[in-house]
């Protein structure tokens, strides 16, 4: 063959390299989007907040809601609620955390738990920490909070577990005060 | 053989000259929309001056009920400030509740307010059609004589199609079987059941573009043109990224298969 | 393949001999990749690989699509529209798999009347003709299907006027439209099965396409000028071949390359100018459109079945010999599906001893009008049933089967071919003259 073969090597391989290179990256733009495809679509992102409308709730009531495909219990505790969790020792508490997500980790106070101050406002997610079955509320259980039917969890006024096999207190989901009359979830 | 080609030429000159009855077809005027070609793109102040028209003049009767309501705050469309959006969809009428049952609360027993994930309300309240996808729905430009050269320069025309509609009432009206109709020179058979919706000076422009009636009627059907396609900027500029990037793919295997075949073809 | 001699797969490590003993599916993918290719193949070659590029593409974004699709009358338009408006890149998926249709069709169009021109349809390769004639059957099926999906307008009415159909064929029809539909009209029970099958119809071209390629790799590939490789010894068959690998893949890539330009342009920049407006209109049975009209790859087809009306002597000669039961609708129907059954024939309607086109001076011009007829056709398809487009089907209709049923017989007989090249290798080297002294075969230049 002729002689520029061998002063060719390089050159030659640089044009492989190269093709195979942008074929590469061809294969990459068009792989990305068919598996992106496949995460939450707009629709299914514009309901990962949702604004709640809180101005017809009396004290001593709950509304439970849907968000993110789960209940969440939004509470307005009276002041004798409020009282009786207030009392309570965090070491007679199974789950000493306050499995609040607007505040990191912290001792699982009432303070810690509620969204306002005043303690009047209490937001989980009324989802059982032990497996997964929604809680009866309205002072059940031994605990006057919530009770949960499926294995007999009990937690207190402040979603706190105090008896049975439930892991962790229930848990607070990100949420603020809008305004007034409106809480955002998420 | 050349005979029998020929005796096929003359034929079918000699019916060129035939005129063909077929339903009139309406006129469409041509429009410089901002949007039209490989490199154009919507107009942000445009599709916010149509979706006031829309909102004061077109809702009424027509409903958009594929467009989610959270979208004209969306990127490459009207670009409305979150909380304008919010606004907005606060402020929104349910002009036909009998079509929207979905948003009726049995528990307040009364239609609840709408949210920015909801679609904009259906309207069948005046039997007119949904807007959503009116501009991908109609042809404004055919032909001539069916090969596709008209949309292959002009495009398809429905926004065109919308703005010539808008534009194309003569004033003429008749009754036909208890119904009102009006002229219209765009529309296919001259008569349309719509009453003329705009005169021009209908709404007022926060922005103080000008309001006559071809420039309200542009703004709407370039919005129109946004709720049917609101990812045109984005797939334009994907397909000029795609077709630059094939076109060096291109050009590197030109020059691969020059190299494997090189020492085939030149020896 | 069994044909052309050339150099088997042998495994070399004991891994590969291992594997070679229990499934010897390294040798298989060695073998088909460096099949020996006439060296000739000229670009009208390359509409195989754009064929199959297609049905891949096709396939994976259907796939994607079917992820987000609901198939239910009252939920199917506006999951299209939640395609469009709300999965990330959505719209560029349903575009790409719409306008892939379009692609698939040119492609098939192109490689069909390679083979027609070409002779690729003449012995040995009657099988590879005819499986190719089933895929494209199955294409068709596939695509009349899918496009009822997004449930328009266009999607409905062209679904009733395609199945009502079978409605005219005599005492069988009806039962077998109803079958069809599920039901008295095009509705969900239609749409459902329609579904089902638009899914499960190309995987079953995969498979053709796979014993596709098994044919022709046994009686190995035409080329240009129709002359076969020679198989008298390996040396001989070098002369006239290249390994797939690395020749034909490169040049194939390069060919698939430009031709996603020109794709990623449209559906970037004009995604919807191959189809139809009233498609973005929810379907509705009590409002017809003004025309109805099929997707362009039918409209050859729609020309040819509304060319035959009652007024056409045919017609009414055909219903006169079987007593009325040939009607103008049976016969449009008979003549559509015709129309596609003289390609089937093709193989044994070709009188010619010569292969290929290039050598057959008079065939050229037939061929060509043949061409031009398809296009007109396409054009007619779309036109109204009115005059002239009437008359101009007629005769675009008749040429059609005249030249599959008359002039293919007629001209091999009457014909006196050019002179064809002895090998292909005289062909190849005509085009890329020898420069100096002849070296040693070429087999793998680049590892």
């Amino acid at each position: 063959m002729s002689h520029t073969d061998e002063t060719e090597g390089t050159r030659r391989d640089f044009i492989y390299y190269a093709t195979a290179g942008a074929g590469a990256v061809t294969a990459g733009a068009a792989i990305w989007p068919l598996v992106n495809q496949m995460n939450p679509t707009a629709d299914v992102q514009a309901l990962s907040s949702i604004e709640v409308s809180i101005s017809d709730l009396e004290p001593g009531t709950q509304i439970t809601v849907k968000w993110l495909g789960k209940p969440v219990f939004i509470r307005r505790r009276t002041q004798t609620e409020i009282n009786e969790a207030r009392k309570v020792e965090i070491d007679d508490l199974p789950d000493s955390d306050a499995r609040n997500n607007n505040i990191g980790t912290a001792d699982a106070t009432d303070k810690n738990r509620s969204l306002d101050e005043s303690g009047e406002w209490l937001v989980m997610m009324g989802v059982c920490t032990h497996l997964g079955c929604v809680p009866l509320g309205d002072g059940a259980g031994d605990f006057g909070g919530w009770f949960c039917p499926c294995h007999g969890s009990h937690y207190d006024t402040a979603g706190r577990i105090r008896k049975g096999p439930a892991p962790e207190n229930l848990p607070v989901p990100v949420s603020k005060f809008l305004d007034n009359n409106t809480i955002k979830l998420g | 053989m050349l005979k029998k080609l020929s005796l096929i030429v003359v034929l079918f000159l000699s019916f060129t000259g035939v005129s063909f009855s077929a339903a009139k077809e309406g006129h469409t005027h041509d429009v410089d929309f901002s949007f039209e070609g490989p490199f154009g793109t919507y107009d942000q102040m445009q599709l916010q001056r149509g979706l006031q028209v829309y909102t004061e003049v077109c809702s009424a009767c027509h409903g958009l009920k594929y467009v989610p309501l959270r979208t004209i705050s969306d990127e490459g469309g009207p670009g409305l400030p979150v909380n304008q959006m919010k606004a907005y969809v606060a402020n929104f009428p349910l002009n036909d509740e009998s079509a929207n049952i979905n948003l009726f609360d049995p528990v307040a027993d009364e239609y609840r307010a709408l949210k920015p994930s909801d679609n904009f309300p259906k309207n069948n309240a005046a039997g007119a059609p949904d807007l959503s996808l009116m501009a991908k729905g109609r042809a404004g430009f055919h032909g001539p004589y069916g090969s596709g050269i008209n949309q292959l320069f002009k495009g398809i025309g429905g926004p065109e199609y919308i703005a010539s509609l808008l534009t194309g009432y003569t004033g003429k009206e008749k009754e036909e079987a208890g119904v009102t109709l009006y002229a219209n020179t765009a529309y296919p058979g001259g008569w349309i059941g719509m009453a003329p919706p705009i005169y021009g000076d209908d709404v007022t422009y926060a922005d103080g573009h000008s309001t006559s009636i071809h420039h309200i009627a542009e703004d709407v059907s370039a919005f129109l043109m946004w709720t049917a396609e609101p990812k045109m900027n984005a797939r334009k500029h994907t397909g000029f990224l795609a077709v630059f990037f094939l076109i060096v793919l291109s050009g590197l295997l030109y020059l691969t298969n020059k190299r494997v075949w090189a020492s085939v073809k030149h020896k | 393949m069994a044909g052309i001699p050339h150099d088997h797969y042998e495994p070399k490590t004991p891994g590969e001999k291992w594997l070679n003993n229990r499934l010897p599916i390294v040798g298989f993918m060695y073998d088909t990749l460096t099949f020996p290719t006439p060296k000739n193949l000229n670009w009208m070659w390359i509409w195989g690989i754009v064929l199959t590029f297609c049905l891949v593409l096709q396939i994976i974004t259907g796939i994607v699509l079917v992820m987000h699709y609901t198939p239910h009358v009252d939920l199917a338009f506006a999951s299209i529209e939640h395609i469009m408006r709300n999965v990330n890149g959505g719209h560029m998926i349903r575009y790409i798999h719409t306008n892939g249709a379009s692609l698939f069709f040119i492609a098939v169009y192109a490689h069909i009347f390679r083979g027609l021109y070409y002779g690729s349809y003449k012995p040995p390769r009657e099988i590879t003709w005819i499986i190719g004639m089933l895929i494209y059957l199955l294409m068709m099926g596939t695509a009349f299907m899918g496009y009822i999906l997004p449930w328009g307008q266009m999607s409905f009415w062209g679904a009733t006027v395609i199945t009502g159909l079978f409605g005219a064929i005599p005492g069988i029809g009806e039962p077998i439209q109803t079958i069809l539909l599920g039901g008295p009209s095009v509705d969900n029970a239609t749409l459902n099965r329609f579904f089902s099958l638009h899914y499960l119809l190309p995987f079953i071209i995969a498979g053709l396409v796979i014993v596709h390629i098994w044919a022709f790799h046994t009686t190995g590939n035409n080329n240009p000028t129709g002359v076969e490789v020679r198989r008298t010894s390996k040396a001989e068959a070098q002369k006239d071949t290249l390994p797939f690998w690395p020749y034909f893949v490169m040049k194939d890539l390069f060919a698939l390359s430009v031709i996603m330009v020109i794709f990623w342009a449209i559906v970037g920049f004009m995604p919807n100018y191959l189809g139809h407006p009233d498609n973005y209109m929810e379907a509705n049975p009590l409002v017809t459109p003004a025309h109805i009209v099929p997707e362009w790859y039918f409209l050859p087809y729609y020309a040819i079945l509304r060319a035959f009306t009652s007024e056409v002597w045919i017609v009414q000669f055909a219903g006169f010999l079987t007593g009325g039961i040939i009607d103008a609708k049976l016969f449009g129907v008979l003549a559509m599906f015709g129309a596609i059954g003289v390609l089937f024939a093709v193989p044994w309607l070709d009188s010619s001893s010569v292969r290929s086109g290039r050598y057959r001076p008079m065939f050229k011009w037939w061929f060509g009008l043949l061409v031009f007829d398809f296009f007109a056709l396409m054009w007619l398809g779309a036109m109204p049933a009115e005059e002239p487009y009437a008359t101009f089907s007629l005769i675009a209709s008749s040429y059609w089967f005249a030249y599959f049923l008359l002039i293919l017989p007629i001209l091999g007989l009457i014909e006196k071919p050019s002179t064809q090249p002895e090998t292909i290798e005289e062909d190849f080297n005509s085009h890329y003259p020898v420069k100096d002294t002849p070296t040693e075969p070429v087999t793998n230049v680049i590892k």
